[in-house]
């Protein structure tokens, strides 16, 4: 369970960006999230809330967008989604890739500033 | 002063510190010439068995180091510094993962020219450290035929991020009634082309080959022609 640290992280930043932008309060951070970041999106909308107690971000809200995994196909050259992330092949030939394109995000993409 | 709202565009990494240094450290392995390998893996799964019998095999011929990392007790790098070779732990306290700021901090003092090879253990988790870049070369990611043959399954993201497995306690493999090829199947599905070993710290089954692996290609490291035996190794840098 590290995603209370990633959670500090994100407050940090966001808080440095605000304040670099002239902004005082963030309202909300729009965050990517891909299911290959090992950070449980659950978890850390929990910690979110738990790690924005008592700094300039208490009551904001994460909006978490969900980013799918994209995977290259070397055999047919097509970039699909994999119907799940236990088992990495092309939807349209089947052939198995570990080309990776997507889906490793963890990234702040946007903050509402005040 | 404006009570709106504004949307502004940031788009950045929550890791950014952390794969900033890591990509930094990695620059200073690689000028340095040492090969940097980590290992991930369950608790248990024989990390430290693992690397006991690595760096007796490596050394006396080839210059290693590690780093340990561990919640809360220094037993594990008590157990490798045995092998006689530079030991340092990384007590992360409640921490369940390694980071680049760790590394870089346990490596204080410590001159990585010296060094062929050096190992980084982290924390026995097959979640979190697949979040952080430790600046390593190769990360290898350990599943024991005692934890079942479904592990990459249930782990697809530590095994997606990693660069080789190895598949540990073989010796007990009959025992456990443990599915080799299922394992092996499970492994190829979330990371298709991965380089699997099966290996045995306590026999030595299949530490040779590993071991040769692991000196083969990166900085100039090899292997000497003939080995005679795992121990009569002799490590040569290339000009």
């Amino acid at each position: 369970m590290h995603e209370l640290s990633i959670a500090l992280s994100m407050i940090d930043m966001a808080t440095e960006e605000a304040a670099s932008r002239g902004g005082i309060r963030v309202s909300a951070i729009h965050l990517k999230l891909g299911p290959l970041s090992g950070v449980v999106k659950e978890a850390l909308l929990f910690s979110y809330e738990v790690a924005c107690e008592g700094t300039p971000l208490e009551g904001s809200r994460l909006v978490i967008e969900d980013v799918p995994v994209v995977v290259y196909c070397p055999s047919c050259e097509a970039e699909t989604s994999p119907a799940s992330i236990q088992r990495f092949c092309c939807s349209v030939c089947d052939a198995p890739t570990p080309q990776v394109l997507s889906g490793r995000e963890l990234e702040v993409v946007a903050l509402e500033i005040q | 002063m404006s009570t709106q709202p504004r949307l502004v565009e940031v788009r950045q990494n929550v890791l950014k510190q952390n794969d900033l240094l890591a990509r930094e450290l990695r620059g200073r392995f690689q000028a340095a010439g040492v090969r940097v390998v980590s290992l991930v893996s369950s608790p248990g799964a024989g990390k430290t068995a693992f690397l006991e019998k690595m760096l007796s095999l490596l050394r006396p011929a080839c210059a290693v180091a590690a780093l340990v990392g561990d919640l809360a007790t220094e037993n594990d790098a008590a157990r490798l510094a045995r092998s006689g070779a530079p030991v340092r732990q990384i007590t992360t306290g409640t921490v369940c993962h390694l980071d680049a700021a760790m590394v870089e901090r346990a490596l204080e003092g410590w001159n990585i020219e010296e060094l062929d090879v050096l190992f980084i253990e982290n924390v026995g988790n097959l979640v979190c450290p697949s979040s952080y870049d430790l600046g390593e070369e190769l990360r290898l990611v350990l599943l024991s035929v005692t934890e079942g043959e479904d592990k990459p399954l249930k782990y697809p993201t530590i095994f997606n991020t990693a660069d080789v497995a190895l598949i540990t306690k073989i010796d007990l493999a009959k025992a456990v009634e443990f599915d080799l090829a299922a394992a092996r199947r499970n492994i190829e599905r979330v990371r298709p082309g991965m380089r699997v070993f099966e290996v045995s710290a306590k026999t030595g089954e299949g530490m040779e080959e590993c071991l040769r692996f692991l000196r083969a290609g990166a900085h100039g490291l090899q292997i000497a022609d003939a080995p005679e035996a795992a121990a009569g190794y002799e490590l040569r840098k290339a000009d």
